[in-house]
């Protein structure tokens, strides 16, 4: 089937804004409180929907497994956000924001949804100033801009490296404004185990109380899901333990389509792993690259010695060589494929020789140690925290690792997906970063998504319902619930001899190396065949202590692994169908013979929407055709 | 791939854990061995190895409160001889690591105790008391959109550095817990100090300084004595003088409550 | 908004009563020193300060509802404090705070009661079951002199002033640094010279009252 965005067409500088008037309905204000909301997850995208919704006076119920909506993953962003601002002179502009995106993720997403991110980013630095958010200032009192990979503008605002934990505060403050006000009604360590769809539209969600067990529904006039990215399907990657694809898998099972899951992010600059209990990998500001020169041992015999011993003509800066216009700060899956292609050829330095350096002494000739203190000195001593290694006398030791995932559940302009109800924000969505997101703009998706877009775009669906027309009672809402309770009852009554972590690092171990930077037809079989086996062999083997009706970390555990497992099949068998290499899918069949990407726009030019045909079985494809009218379609070069 | 773990000894540790199975079931000690750590296990990481062998062995696994496990979500939290996160300057439980302990040790993990956090299971707490200060007025009353351009009103740089200073907190919890009168003071004193530092929060700060200060006592929180157990015991090394500032923010809405020339009861918002 | 209930009014409460008993204290001290002089030192002393019952009044008064407010609050907030922590941690083991800071109840309670039993020593002259000296000089005025050191003559009501003084040392010690931080003065860099302020402060008082008992049984005063 093809599928329809549908995109606004005609001029897109006026894309959004006659949108708005031409097409999307209002809600009276009176009618508003009749309309329920519910809305899973609570980061930058799912706390910024609900305090706005609960603001215009929806009704709304927000959830998330946390103990506390403030600890949602945005949390961890730490470089900054971007804005078309262009307050330092240095030409930008709404144009060269939407440019950037579109490119750097390497022609693979909307036009008209990357047009209104790149419009309304300035809306969202505003929003965050008169929030309490302490941005960056200069001496004058003006906000601060610093530079980030894949632009050659300075558009990245900034609180000091911790601006995705701020923004999410100004979101979070806004939502518990409204939390206390009423409109709001939170529900903390709930995770949403079903969507509850009748007379094929969104009208509920399952849920499991994490600390009582309590398995039940609630009923709403739209579903929100803004839950976030999938990553942690490669077991070790820089999401926060919690974060599942399980949200938007169970709506997936439900009918709506999943797009592009094979366009994941690998994030260059990352503490290698040390061993094999690490849990999970902890990632260093990609801002590191602005003072930071990256490099590794020309000689593979080097590779032991002290960084200091190895003289300057035996260091190979492979970034500056490869790619002199943009240098260190060449986009994320360009920096990350060259560090494993360094290592690969055995010039990789750390344990495992899976490493290179990061280099600050030339910044710090150049600008003094205080002023590297000054700009990164909470990552330096993050880095020492970690590995007992000063980074001021020592180069530090960065290796790629997963980070966010481009791939997630299809959505229209109006960030509705093909199940009418079901809208879905943030990285939880395919929509705007392609086959891969700039620096920065993970950030700028969220609060764009949650602030000013669905305010707007779910007032069109609602417009077009009847308030409350499904009840807690209905059959579906209660086979829902019959649904969840027979699958926990199972994980509960296998009581195997693997644990739930043991079948989580199998399959991430194995998606890792065979479908992580760097896939091909022969890997992407092999684990197609793997899987199946894994899968049944959860189901026969795995072992959950405890019961259901307490709170069980270990079940919450299995159910996330469970999705997991199912969901891998899909990002490998989606991988194995788009036969060329773009933005963070890079397959070793299509390359220019320099090791670069190739695109193949005449035959994958389109989003990979898939639909959920059963476990285990093939999902059907369905393509939505990507058209460029407002740029050149070229092959992305960043020398 | 543990190559670099094995330059180093591994450590055998004695853990007594507080387990407790329900809000309202009594907690006793249980003692653990922690078989085969390596200095670059993180905290959690050797109570995942502990825990996998009791799953393995039938039992129930240590419940505890964890993330991101990079030291910015505020989720982690126990206290370890004693002291929350552990005692270790900036340094959340989830980014202590073993190279802090030697082979041999007894380690002693309890949940955070205090009135305003029931304790949910074993290490787990429960801290929504925290998020009903923010939720009293821990904000800044701004409508999405309708607000003017982000340089519209300047603030110093000196001024969006105290905010920020304040602002790192993350909600974990741990100056509570440290507190011998289970106070949020440092939490709540953090949020005022930042919000009353830059100009789009000034205008509401009285306000805000007494609904928290109300909420506080609502909440079951305890009062400040000045023991600054909290300064040290927080991972992110937020200082007591966003105390002071609380304090002074409480004392001139006061004044200018009492001779009359503010009133800092918000009025119920309309709608 | 209120004074007396909320958490930091109160707190405000107890900062600027004790920093006007700290005034006292200071001014007692001074006072006192006038014994080092011997006796007509301070007994000329006692006179000159008799002479102005209008400020020994006032400042009796301003102390007595000092003095109230500072306990009664005292006591509510410990036993809100205690509810509100219930229960200790297996390991005690304290980061920032300090003895002094962790028993100023313990220490102001005791200090209460020394002062009732010294106002009954020396300024009402009466305590059940003790000998207080009371004899007048030639010249027909009240011999202080002569009732401090027959009162410290003894070895068992020496060590109760100088025990009583230790306390004072250190409620001191926490309290006057405490006060700048309730009333919003602290930052890190006032905080230090607080802190030495307050220490040294105390040490002082410390010395300054325990000298007297002191000098007087190991007899380094005399008429």
């Amino acid at each position: 089937m093809i599928l329809d965005g549908k995109a606004p067409t005609g001029k897109i500088q006026d894309s959004w804004d006659k949108h708005k008037i031409d097409s999307l309905k209002l809600v009276n204000p009176a009618n508003k409180r009749k309309y329920k909301v519910l809305v899973v997850g609570t980061g930058l995208a799912g706390a910024s929907a609900a305090a706005s919704l609960g603001e215009l006076g929806y009704q709304v119920e927000a959830f998330c497994y946390q103990d506390s909506p403030r600890r949602a993953h945005s949390i961890a962003a730490q470089g900054g956000i971007n804005a078309a601002k262009a307050y330092p002179n240095d030409g930008d502009s709404v144009y060269r924001l939407f440019y950037d995106t579109i490119k750097g993720g390497d022609f693979r997403a909307r036009e008209a949804d990357v047009w209104r991110l790149a419009q309304v980013s300035n809306n969202i630095i505003d929003q965050c100033v008169a929030q309490g958010v302490p941005f960056a200032r200069d001496y004058a009192g003006y906000l601060d801009n610093r530079s980030f990979g894949g632009a050659q503008v300075s558009r990245t605002f900034f609180a000091r490296g911790q601006t995705g934990q701020q923004l999410l505060l100004g979101a979070y403050s806004a939502l518990s404004r409204q939390i206390g006000a009423g409109t709001v009604k939170m529900f903390a360590r709930t995770e949403m185990l079903d969507l509850v769809v009748v007379d094929g539209e969104a009208k509920g969600i399952t849920v499991r109380d994490l600390v009582t067990g309590e398995v039940r529904s609630h009923v709403g006039d739209a579903v929100v899901l803004a839950t976030g990215g999938y990553v942690n399907v490669f077991y070790l990657s820089t999401n926060a333990m919690g974060c599942s694809v399980s949200a938007i898998w169970k709506a997936h099972k439900k009918g709506a389509y999943l797009a592009n899951p094979c366009y994941t992010q690998i994030h260059p600059t990352c503490i290698p792993q040390t061993g094999d209990y690490q849990s999970k990998l902890t990632l260093m500001s990609e801002s590191l690259r602005n003072d930071g020169r990256i490099w590794v041992p020309k000689k593979k015999e080097d590779c032991g010695k002290a960084p200091s011993e190895i003289p300057e003509d035996d260091r190979d800066y492979y970034l500056e060589r490869k790619y002199p216009s943009f240098g260190n700060l060449a986009p994320r899956d360009i920096a990350s494929r060259a560090a494993k292609e360094q290592c690969d050829e055995g010039r990789g330095v750390g344990p495992g020789g899976r490493g290179v350096y990061l280099d600050f002494s030339a910044s710090i000739a150049r600008l003094g140690e205080g002023t590297i203190r000054e700009r990164y000195g909470n990552l330096f001593e993050m880095y020492e925290r970690i590995t007992d290694e000063n980074a001021y006398q020592r180069p530090m030791r960065i290796y790629p690792a997963p980070h966010y995932s481009m791939g997630g559940l299809w959505v229209d302009y109006n960030l509705q997906s093909n199940i009418p109800g079901l809208f879905v924000l943030g990285e939880a969505n395919f929509s705007v970063h392609g086959a891969n997101r700039l620096g920065a703009s993970a950030l700028m998706q969220g609060l764009a998504d949650g602030y000013f877009v669905i305010p707007f775009t779910i007032a069109n669906y609602l417009a077009q319902t009847k308030p409350g027309k499904v009840k807690a009672d209905h059959p579906e809402m209660l086979k829902s619930i019959a649904e969840v309770k027979a699958e926990r009852d199972r994980m509960l009554s296998i009581n195997g001899k693997k644990t739930v972590t043991e079948f989580m690092r199998e399959v991430g171990v194995l998606m890792w190396n065979n479908v992580g930077m760097a896939r091909s037809e022969q890997s992407l079989n092999e684990t197609l065949q793997k899987i199946p086996a894994i899968r049944e062999e959860f189901w026969k083997n795995v072992k959950v202590t405890g019961s259901g009706d307490e709170l069980n970390q270990q079940l919450e555990n299995a159910g996330r692994t469970s999705d997991f497992i199912d969901f891998a099949e899909l990002l490998s068998r989606d991988a194995l169908h788009r036969q060329e290499s773009c933005g963070g899918h890079f397959r070793v069949e299509h390359q220019y013979p320099d090791g670069e990407a190739k695109r193949d726009d005449a035959n994958f030019a389109y989003s990979a929407a898939w639909e959920f045909k059963g476990t285990g079985k093939a999902p059907e494809l369905h393509q939505e055709p990507l058209k460029f009218e407002n740029v050149h379609l070229a092959v992305r070069s960043y020398k | 791939m543990s190559a670099h773990a094995t330059e180093h000894g591994t450590m055998n540790l004695k853990l007594i854990v507080w387990r407790q199975s329900a809000p309202d079931k009594a907690g006793r000690f249980e003692t653990y061995e922690a078989k085969g750590i390596t200095p670059h296990h993180s905290f959690l990481e050797m109570l995942d190895v502990v825990n996998e062998d009791l799953i393995k062995a039938g039992q129930d696994p240590i419940a505890f409160d964890h993330d991101c496990r990079e030291g910015i979500c505020g989720m982690c939290s126990a206290v370890v001889n004693g002291v929350p996160h552990g005692g270790h300057e900036r340094t959340t439980l989830c980014q202590l690591h073993m190279r802090k302990f030697k082979d041999g040790d007894a380690i002693y993990i309890e949940p955070w105790r205090a009135r305003a956090f029931p304790i949910l299971r074993d290490l787990v707490v429960d801290r929504g008391s925290l998020d009903k200060l923010i939720q009293a007025a821990g904000y800044v009353s701004c409508h999405t959109g309708g607000v003017p351009d982000g340089n519209a009103i300047l603030v110093g740089k000196p001024e969006a550095d105290y905010a920020m200073d304040a602002a790192e907190c993350i909600g974990c919890g741990a100056c509570v817990a440290a507190c011998p009168n289970g106070a949020a003071m440092l939490f709540a004193g953090a949020k005022v100090s930042q919000l009353a530092e830059l100009p789009q929060g000034q205008v509401e700060a009285p306000q805000r300084v007494a609904a928290m200060v109300r909420a506080m006592a609502d909440q079951g929180f305890g009062n400040c004595s000045n023991h600054y157990e909290c300064e040290g015991a927080c991972p992110k090394g937020i200082k007591v003088k966003f105390i002071a500032r609380l304090n002074r923010e409480f004392t001139k809405a006061l004044f200018l409550e009492k001779i009359g020339a503010i009133s800092t009861v918000k009025a119920a918002s309309a709608d | 908004m209120r004074l007396l209930s909320d958490s930091i009014g109160r707190k405000v409460v107890m900062a600027i009563t004790g920093l006007l008993m700290v005034l006292f204290v200071v001014g007692h001290m001074l006072g006192n020193m006038s014994i080092f002089a011997g006796a007509n030192g301070i007994n000329t002393y006692a006179e000159k300060l008799h002479g102005l019952p209008v400020v020994v009044w006032a400042t009796r008064l301003v102390m007595l509802t000092a003095v109230l407010f500072h306990l009664v609050l005292s006591i509510a907030i410990t036993l809100e404090n205690n509810k509100a922590n219930p229960t200790a941690y297996a390991v005690d083991r304290r980061l920032r705070a300090t003895f002094a800071g962790k028993n100023m109840i313990w220490t102001g309670l005791l200090l209460g009661g020394f002062i009732v039993f010294h106002l009954f020593h020396f300024t009402i002259r009466s305590v059940p079951g003790m000998e207080i000296v009371q004899v007048q000089e030639l010249s027909g005025r009240f011999d202080v002199f002569a009732m401090v050191a027959g009162a410290f003559g003894k070895g068992i009501t020496a060590l109760v002033y100088v025990v009583s003084m230790l306390m004072l040392y250190l409620h001191l010690s926490h309290g006057i640094q405490s006060t700048f931080q309730s009333v919003g003065l602290n930052n890190p860099k006032t905080m230090p010279g607080f802190v030495r302020f307050g220490s040294v402060l105390s040490v002082i008082f410390l010395i300054g009252y325990g000298a007297i008992p002191l000098a007087i049984l190991f007899g380094l005063i005399g008429k």
